[in-house]
């Protein structure tokens, strides 16, 4: 029995740490579109979790748990930087920037030397594995149900309902939207880094414009009546090139696809259960 | 040398202030970020290089053949994606994420049917030679470049302010409903403006493409960085602004690349679109209302 | 509280629209614990004001203060926890979520779960119990309870109002602005609607500020009327002052003679302004 378990995990090990790490990225957009806004850094936020996270055990040994923290820290930061003027303004905004944040991310990488520049970095050592990675999960999973279920989730779904409205009953706004991106992008970088640290090579090309489509596919095609949703539009996206290996150049079109039927057909996702918001 | 930079600069800006007209004008009318923008810039340019290769067309006729092929596509993609969303008065962000879904298909469809290696357009092209103003080195192409931008940039300007369609494309943009009221067909005006920003998108992508001699299917998603900067600088909807802002950042683009690094050239365009938000989010000349929540 | 100083002041409130003048000037002064009617013909800059007022809109000049503290400045959830509810004119109720959850959401400034949330803690677990239980409480003085579990937006159109209603109770304000609560109900649900209304005042002691154009309504309801026009105040008084003001008169009749002329009802342009500020 436990032999068959490992065999299987052998054979299926990078599909299985992908799963996790794209449920938490997932969970990293929903968080920003469970209050009304858009973010479309969440590739660039995880590329600089896993750079920061990398650098950290690479160049400087320190242990794990550090390399993860500074990996939740640093995008944490960019998130202040770049949602402090925008989170003021409508949403379009933040989603221009985010945006913006994703190329610049990805031209700095390119061209950072100490960091392997186009060559990225390998040679990571292995840290955390499938554990860290679906205990993090786990957790995050249990903390959003317990928030959509008080005062907050309240504030959350109102927000993102109606603004205005979720103003004048007292809700201080760009506050929680701030929150939510800082959230998502330590998030997001916590994602990249136990990644990182999975797989023994990151690279600039990881963390582009597609890797941003494809996170919000999986919240968009899941839904977010609840947090279990994204997790579930994540193992689907991610199982999904699996199955459309035939299509090969083209699969890249599924998730752009998804997104346009998702928005237009099925606006509350593939699980449209809603979580109740009394504690 | 500086006088050479500034003949480059304003090539360059001249080719962003139309790639970003075009945008800005979509968005000040349709009120949405359209993403797809970036996929009409590439697609205009391979017309152009298919116009030029297959055809064995004069560059000039590319021009109008790229830009047409990405007005149609524009007018295309508009009516099948976001014409249900305005009929249902969607939120903007869910027009946005519709457009966005567009463009990874179409960027992924670009890059798997027609490779994402960089091509270039024939020898032949380029064959106009060059002219010398004392030290400084005017290229044909750049000529090329810089009339035609010119001349589209002064046609839609044109159209716009001066002309009863440009009227009831402001009125359409104003205020719908009292357009309706008025008499004017929303929907073709929504028509005609998708179709002139596509082609002006479309004969930005030729241009560019010129100017850099490469392109490649993503080569607008590169060039809509420089998009948002632009129209962000200028002010949403503010055409204007996003002239200005366009030569603005070409210039400082080629001087940054000239003096400084031509790694620090690509952060120009994100650290003024930053700077901006954070310190003038109305945009730089202050006309346009940056939109509250 | 001296019955001297009103609860509500608002004093020389005028918004500007790219050089139209929507709001010109306006002063209005409720007293505690009375209903308070601003009426006016369409366009005359109703919705404008409430949405000044409740910080959904910056003025472009003049001065609100509650209880003789300046709300001026102040984001509208700030003005929510000194005492400010409203109602929309437009119902924008969540209608995702339960009405039950509608109610709690209301709650929001009134309850301080911070951390203890994510471990459930013991003085998280009573506040919600108590939410929930003051909640259905509203629910009942409404008359909603029986529907404390459904989606708000299955609701019929006037329970959706009692809901907004009980939604901006539930924010424990001293004042709240409703902004027309008849409008779309049919005449058994306006008497409903008075019957609550008179209830909120005389049981609850609130004081209500409210726009509405059901005349017979606002003259048997309200103690006090503030008339608008053209953004500018053009009388103020008890409704039988009000009735025989003949600046009052002129107005009503002279946007009835337009609409007979042009043979449409002009558009709110007070309403429009609200679009633009979300």
């Amino acid at each position: 029995m436990w032999e068959a378990l490992d065999d299987f995990y052998w054979t299926y090990q990078s599909l299985i740490h992908a799963i996790g790490v794209n449920g938490i990225l997932a969970l990293s957009v929903y968080v920003v579109l469970a209050v009304g806004q858009l973010s479309l850094g969440q590739a660039a936020f995880m590329g600089v979790g896993a750079y920061t996270g990398a650098l950290l055990t690479v160049k400087f040994g320190t242990p794990f748990a550090v390399s993860m923290i500074a990996a939740a820290a640093v995008p944490a930061l960019l998130a202040l930087v770049v949602g402090g003027p925008t989170l003021r303004l409508t949403g379009v905004y933040l989603a221009i920037a985010t945006i913006g944040l994703g190329e610049i991310t990805h031209i700095v990488l390119l061209n950072w030397d100490y960091a392997g520049g186009a060559l990225g970095l390998s040679g990571i050592p292995e840290r955390g594995g499938v554990w860290a990675i679906y205990g993090t999960l786990a957790v995050l999973l249990v903390g959003f149900t317990l928030v959509a279920r008080s005062r907050v989730g309240r504030a959350m779904e109102a927000m993102r309902e109606d603004e205005a409205a979720a103003g004048v009953m007292g809700v201080n706004l760009p506050r929680y939207r701030m929150t939510a991106l800082v959230v998502s992008a330590a998030m997001a970088g916590i994602a990249g880094c136990l990644s990182a640290h999975v797989s023994s090579f990151i690279g600039p090309g990881e963390y582009g414009f597609e890797s941003a489509v494809r996170i919000l596919s999986y919240a968009l095609l899941g839904g977010i009546g609840s947090p279990v949703a994204p997790v579930l539009g994540a193992a689907i996206l991610t199982l999904l090139p699996e199955v459309l290996r035939p299509l090969a150049d083209f699969r890249l079109m599924v998730n752009g696809l998804i997104i346009v039927l998702a928005v237009l057909f099925m606006p509350r996702g593939i699980l449209p259960w809603r979580i109740a918001r009394t504690g | 040398m500086l006088e050479q930079q500034l003949v480059n600069g304003v090539v360059l800006g001249a080719t962003y202030a139309l790639f970003a007209l075009g945008f800005t004008l979509m968005f000040g009318v349709m009120g949405v970020i359209n993403l797809t923008y970036g996929v009409y810039f590439a697609v205009g340019a391979f017309a152009a290089l298919w116009t030029t290769q297959a055809l064995g067309l004069p560059i000039a006729a590319a021009v109008v053949v790229g830009a047409l092929i990405a007005g149609v596509l524009a007018v295309a993609i508009d009516t099948l994606l976001l014409t249900r969303l305005r009929k249902a008065k969607a939120p903007e962000l869910a027009s946005l994420m519709v457009t966005l879904g567009a463009t990874l298909f179409l960027y992924a469809g670009m890059a798997a049917s027609l490779g994402t290696e960089i091509r270039r357009f024939p020898a032949a092209v380029f064959d106009g030679g060059a002219y010398s103003l004392g030290e400084v080195r005017v290229g044909a192409t750049q000529i090329l470049i810089f009339a035609a931008a010119l001349v589209l940039v002064v046609a839609l300007m044109a159209l716009v302010r001066g002309s009863r369609i440009g009227l009831a494309i402001r009125a359409v943009a104003e205020n719908p409903d009292a357009a309706a009221l008025m008499g004017i067909d929303g929907a073709l005006m929504l028509r005609v403006v998708s179709f002139l920003s596509g082609a002006i998108g479309g004969a930005a992508g030729v241009l560019v493409g010129l100017n850099f001699n490469a392109i490649q299917p993503f080569m607008g998603e590169h060039m809509m960085l420089r998009g948002f900067a632009v129209i962000i600088v200028g002010g949403l909807g503010d055409l204007r602004g996003a002239l200005l802002a366009g030569l603005l950042l070409g210039l400082a683009e080629v001087l940054t690349a000239a003096y400084l690094s031509s790694t620090l050239k690509d952060m120009i365009a994100f650290g003024l679109l930053v700077a901006t938000l954070w310190f003038r989010p109305m945009g730089l000349f202050g006309r346009a209302a940056a939109k509250r929540a | 509280m001296s019955s001297s100083s009103p609860l509500l002041a608002v004093e020389g409130l005028t918004r500007r629209f790219q050089g139209l003048v929507a709001v010109d000037g306006v002063d209005v002064a409720v007293r505690e614990g009375t209903v308070h009617g601003l009426i006016g013909p369409n366009g005359a800059g109703k919705t404008t004001c409430f949405n000044m007022i409740s910080g959904v809109l910056p003025p472009s000049e003049g001065r609100v203060s509650l209880d003789g503290h300046p709300l001026d400045g102040l984001p509208p959830y700030r003005r929510t926890a000194r005492g400010l509810a409203r109602t929309f004119q437009n119902i924008r109720i969540f209608s995702e979520m339960t009405v039950l959850e509608n109610v709690m959401t209301g709650m929001h400034a009134r309850l301080t779960a911070g951390l203890g949330i994510l471990w459930r803690s013991p003085a998280f677990r009573a506040e919600e119990r108590a939410a929930k239980a003051r909640a259905r409480d509203l629910l009942g003085f409404v008359g909603l309870l029986a529907a404390a579990d459904h989606r708000a937006g299955d609701l019929p159109y006037g329970d959706q109002r009692r809901l907004e209603i009980a939604r901006a109770l539930a924010c424990e304000p001293r004042l709240v602005l409703l902004d027309e609560p008849a409008a779309g109900m049919n005449p058994a649900e306006t008497h409903a609607l008075l019957g609550l209304l008179r209830r909120l005042r005389d049981e609850r002691g609130l004081t209500l500020l409210l726009v509405e154009h059901d005349m017979p309504l606002v003259m048997s309801l309200c103690d006090r009327l503030t008339v608008l026009n053209f953004g500018k105040r053009i009388a103020d008084g008890t409704p039988a002052e009000v009735r025989r003001d003949p600046a009052v008169i002129a107005a009503y009749l002279g946007a009835q003679q337009a609409e007979a002329q042009t043979g449409a009802v002009p558009a709110e342009a007070s309403g429009h302004p609200a679009e633009a500020a979300r």
